[in-house]
C-alpha cells in the first residue's frame, strides 16, 4: 500500500515537468486561442459569442483560396524535396563509406548554422534584378537586360525546397542505412533491374523514412512565414501571412485565431489522408 | 566527440544569461517602442551619460505598436511613439494608453501649433494622450531622370512604368489614391457608407494598378534598396526615404504630389502599464532640446516638433526639404485626422482583396 502510493507519487513527480510544459505552453494557449476564435467584436471593447469567424473563412473566397493555394504548393514542395533528397540520401547512405560519408552529411547541415532569415536574404541577393545571377547572365551574354527572378511562385518553391532539404535527408539516410546490401544484391541476382529493385526493395524499406520526412517537410512548409513573404512579393499569398496580417495589421485577433485553428485542423487532415493513402501509421513512422 | 563543444556552448549561454541579468538589475531602464532612427545610438549614449538611464530601443510601426501593447494590456514598454491619428481609436478599442501629464513636460521646447494640434487629435474622454515628436509626410520618391512625369499618386499606375513602381499595402496608400482620384476620404471619416463607396473605387483602381507594382514595400530600408538599385523608378514613400537616397543619388527626389502629401505626426504616448514614467518624461524633455532634435532629424530623415530644431540641421538637409516643399506644397499637405474606430476593419478587407486579385 505504502509502496503503491510512493511509486505513484514518484511517477507523478517524474511526469510533472512534462505535464507543466504541455499544459502551460500547449493546452492553455490553445484553449485561450479557441475562445478568442469563438467571439466577435460588436462594439469597441465589447465581444459576443459567435461562429462568424469560421463562417467568414468559408464564405469569403479569398481566404479559402489562399488556404488551398498554400496547401497545394506545400504538397508540391514536399514532393520536390523528396525527389531531390532521395538520390542524395541514397548516395550518402549506400554508396559512400567513412569520412566522405560524414563529410557530405555535414554539408547538408551547414546551411542550418545560419538563421532562416539570413538564408532567405541570401537568396534575395542572388536572385534580385540587380543581383548576382542577373549580372552573371548579362556578363555571359544570356540576357541583354537585368532579369528579375524574385517575387514569383517558382522562387518561393526554390526557397521552400532549399529550407526543407535537411529534414528530408536525415530520416531517409537513417532508414536507408539500415537496409542490408545483401537484399539489394539478392534483388539483382533474382533478375531484377535497377527499377524493379528500387520499387520492390529500396522504397518499401525506406517507406517509414519517406513518410516521416514528408510529414515534417509538409508541416514546416505549410507553417513557413518568412520564405513566401520575402521571396514571393505582391502575389504571394500564404496562409500564415494571412494569419499574421489578421493579428498584427488588421487588429482582428478573432479571425486570426479562427484561421489558426483551421490551419491546424486542415493540415492534420491532409497528413491523415497522406498516411491513409500510403497505408502507414503514425506510430510506425515516428516510432 | 561532441561533449567539449556542448560544454562550451552551455558555458557561453550561462555567462550570457548572467551578463544579461546583471545588466537589467543594475541601472534604471526605459523601454522605448519607436520607429527606426528615432533613437540614434549617440543620443541614447548622451542620455545615459546625463541621467544614468539605459534606453532599450525596439523599432516598430503603427500596427505593431498597437498589437504589442494590446497583447499585454499596455505592459512591456515604458514609452511608445504611435502616430497621432492612431491613438484615440486604439484607446477606444483596447485601452492601452495612459493620459500624459503635461506639467511634467517642458512644452516650451515644442512648436506651439504642432503641440496644440496633437493635443486636440489625441484627446480621448477629455484627456490628452500624446505630445508631438517627429513629423513628416507620405509623398512620392521619384527617379527624376527615369520617370520625369510622375507628379501624383495616380501617375504610379502609368503603364510606361509597369513593374517599376512600389508602394505599401497599408492605409496611407488607400487615402492617397482616394485624394488623387479627386475624393476626400477625411471628409467621409464619420460617414461609413460614404467611406465604403470611396474605398470601393480605390479598390478597383488598386487592382487595376497592380501589374505596375514590382513589390509592395514593407520597411524603409527595403524601399531605399529598391530605388537605389534602379529596380524601381517611382514609389509612394515617406519623404525622409527619398531625401536619404538623394544624398548619394541626386536624381532621386522626394516630390510633393499634386493631390497633396499626407502629413503625419509621430507622438510620445505612455503605455498604460509603464514602469518608468519618470524616465519617460525625462527622455521626452531630453530629445526635444533643439540640438538633440537636430541629431534625430539627421538619423531619421524627418523634422521634429522641437522649436528651433531645424536651426542645427545641416544645410544640405534643409535644402532638399525646401525643394520638396515650397510654401504652396506645405499648405497642400493633408494632415491625418484621428481615425474613428471601425474604419480600419473596412480598410483591411479592401487590402485583402487587392492582395488577392490577379
Amino acid at each position: 500500500m505504502t509502496l503503491g502510493t510512493s511509486t505513484r507519487l514518484g511517477l507523478f513527480l517524474l511526469l510533472a515537468p512534462i505535464l507543466v510544459w504541455l499544459i502551460a505552453l500547449l493546452v492553455l494557449p490553445h484553449a485561450d486561442m479557441f475562445l478568442v476564435s469563438m467571439r466577435e467584436k460588436v462594439a469597441p471593447r465589447t465581444y459576443e459569442f459567435s461562429l462568424a469567424n469560421y463562417a467568414e473563412f468559408f464564405t469569403e473566397p479569398l481566404y479559402w483560396r489562399t488556404f488551398a493555394r498554400t496547401a497545394i504548393m506545400s504538397i508540391a514542395a514536399t514532393a520536390m524535396t523528396l525527389l531531390i533528397a532521395f538520390p542524395v540520401s541514397y548516395y550518402i547512405a549506400k554508396m559512400l563509406r567513412g569520412r566522405l560519408k560524414s563529410f557530405l552529411f555535414l554539408l547538408c547541415l551547414v546551411p542550418f548554422w545560419v538563421s532562416e532569415l539570413v538564408r532567405t536574404f541570401g537568396w534575395m541577393i542572388l536572385l534580385r534584378e540587380s543581383g548576382v545571377f542577373s549580372n552573371v547572365f548579362q556578363w555571359v551574354g544570356l540576357a541583354d537586360a537585368p532579369v528579375e527572378m524574385l517575387y514569383n511562385d517558382a522562387t518561393i518553391m526554390v526557397g521552400l525546397v532549399y529550407t526543407s532539404m535537411l529534414f528530408m535527408v536525415v530520416p531517409l539516410v537513417t532508414t536507408l542505412d539500415s537496409l542490408d546490401d545483401a537484399q539489394v544484391e539478392a534483388g539483382y541476382d533474382l533478375g531484377g533491374n535497377a527499377f524493379t529493385v528500387l520499387r520492390e526493395i529500396i522504397v518499401p524499406h525506406a517507406m517509414p523514412g519517406i513518410v516521416s520526412g514528408c510529414i515534417v517537410v509538409f508541416m514546416l512548409t505549410l507553417g513557413n512565414y518568412l520564405t513566401p513573404v520575402l521571396l514571393g512579393g505582391k502575389d504571394s499569398l500564404w496562409f500564415t501571412a494571412q494569419i499574421y496580417t489578421q493579428f498584427i495589421t488588421r487588429f482582428n485577433w478573432e479571425l486570426g485565431a479562427a484561421f489558426g485553428f483551421l490551419l491546424l485542423a486542415l493540415s492534420s487532415l491532409i497528413v491523415w489522408a497522406g498516411l491513409k493513402v500510403t497505408r502507414q501509421t503514425l506510430t510506425e513512422t515516428m516510432g | 566527440m561532441f561533449k567539449p563543444k556542448t560544454n562550451l556552448i552551455l558555458g557561453a549561454v550561462l555567462s550570457a544569461t548572467v551578463a544579461l541579468t546583471a545588466n537589467t538589475a543594475g541601472a534604471e531602464t526605459l523601454r522605448l517602442l519607436t520607429w527606426g532612427g528615432y533613437a540614434p545610438e549617440k543620443v541614447v549614449d548622451m542620455f545615459k551619460a546625463e541621467t544614468g538611464i539605459d534606453v532599450e530601443v525596439t523599432n516598430s510601426n503603427n500596427e505593431e505598436m498597437i498589437s504589442k501593447l494590446r497583447a499585454t494590456g499596455g505592459a512591456g514598454f515604458d514609452l511608445a511613439q504611435p502616430s497621432q491619428d492612431r491613438i484615440t481609436s486604439a484607446q477606444a478599442e483596447y485601452d492601452i494608453y495612459k493620459p500624459i501629464d503635461l506639467s511634467k513636460i517642458d512644452t516650451s521646447l515644442m512648436i506651439g501649433s504642432m503641440l496644440e494640434g496633437t493635443k486636440k487629435n489625441t484627446m480621448f474622454d477629455g484627456k490628452v494622450y500624446g505630445v508631438p515628436h517627429v513629423w513628416g509626410t507620405s509623398a512620392l520618391t521619384v527617379n527624376t531622370t527615369k520617370a520625369p512625369d510622375v507628379k501624383d499618386y495616380l501617375d504610379l499606375c502609368n503603364p510606361k512604368y509597369a513593374g517599376k513602381v512600389s508602394y505599401r499595402m497599408k492605409r496611407p496608400t488607400l487615402i492617397a489614391f482616394a485624394f488623387s482620384m479627386g475624393m476626400d476620404p477625411f471628409a467621409a471619416y464619420n460617414d461609413k457608407a460614404k467611406y465604403q463607396q470611396i474605398l470601393d473605387k480605390v479598390q478597383a483602381k488598386l487592382i487595376e494598378c497592380k501589374p505596375n507594382v514590382k513589390a509592395y514595400w514593407t520597411g524603409g530600408d527595403a524601399l531605399i534598396n529598391l530605388i537605389r538599385s534602379d529596380e524601381i523608378v517611382a514609389a509612394m514613400a515617406w519623404d525622409g526615404s527619398g531625401w536619404k537616397v538623394n544624398a548619394e543619388k541626386p536624381e532621386v527626389k522626394t516630390i510633393a504630389p499634386t493631390a497633396g502629401a499626407l502629413g503625419w505626426i509621430d507622438t510620445f504616448a505612455l503605455p498604460k502599464k509603464t514602469k518608468a514614467e519618470d524616465a519617460a518624461y525625462k527622455w521626452i524633455n531630453f530629445v526635444m532640446q533643439p540640438k538633440i532634435a537636430a541629431m534625430i532629424t539627421e538619423a531619421a530623415g524627418n523634422f521634429t516638433a522641437a522649436k528651433d530644431g531645424d536651426k542645427y540641421v545641416t544645410e544640405a538637409k534643409r535644402k532638399v526639404y525646401q525643394e520638396t516643399f515650397p510654401p504652396a506644397a506645405i499648405d497642400n499637405i493633408k494632415w491625418y485626422p484621428p481615425v474613428p474606430a471601425g474604419l480600419e476593419d473596412m480598410e483591411g478587407k479592401v487590402m485583402d482583396r487587392v492582395q488577392a486579385a490577379r
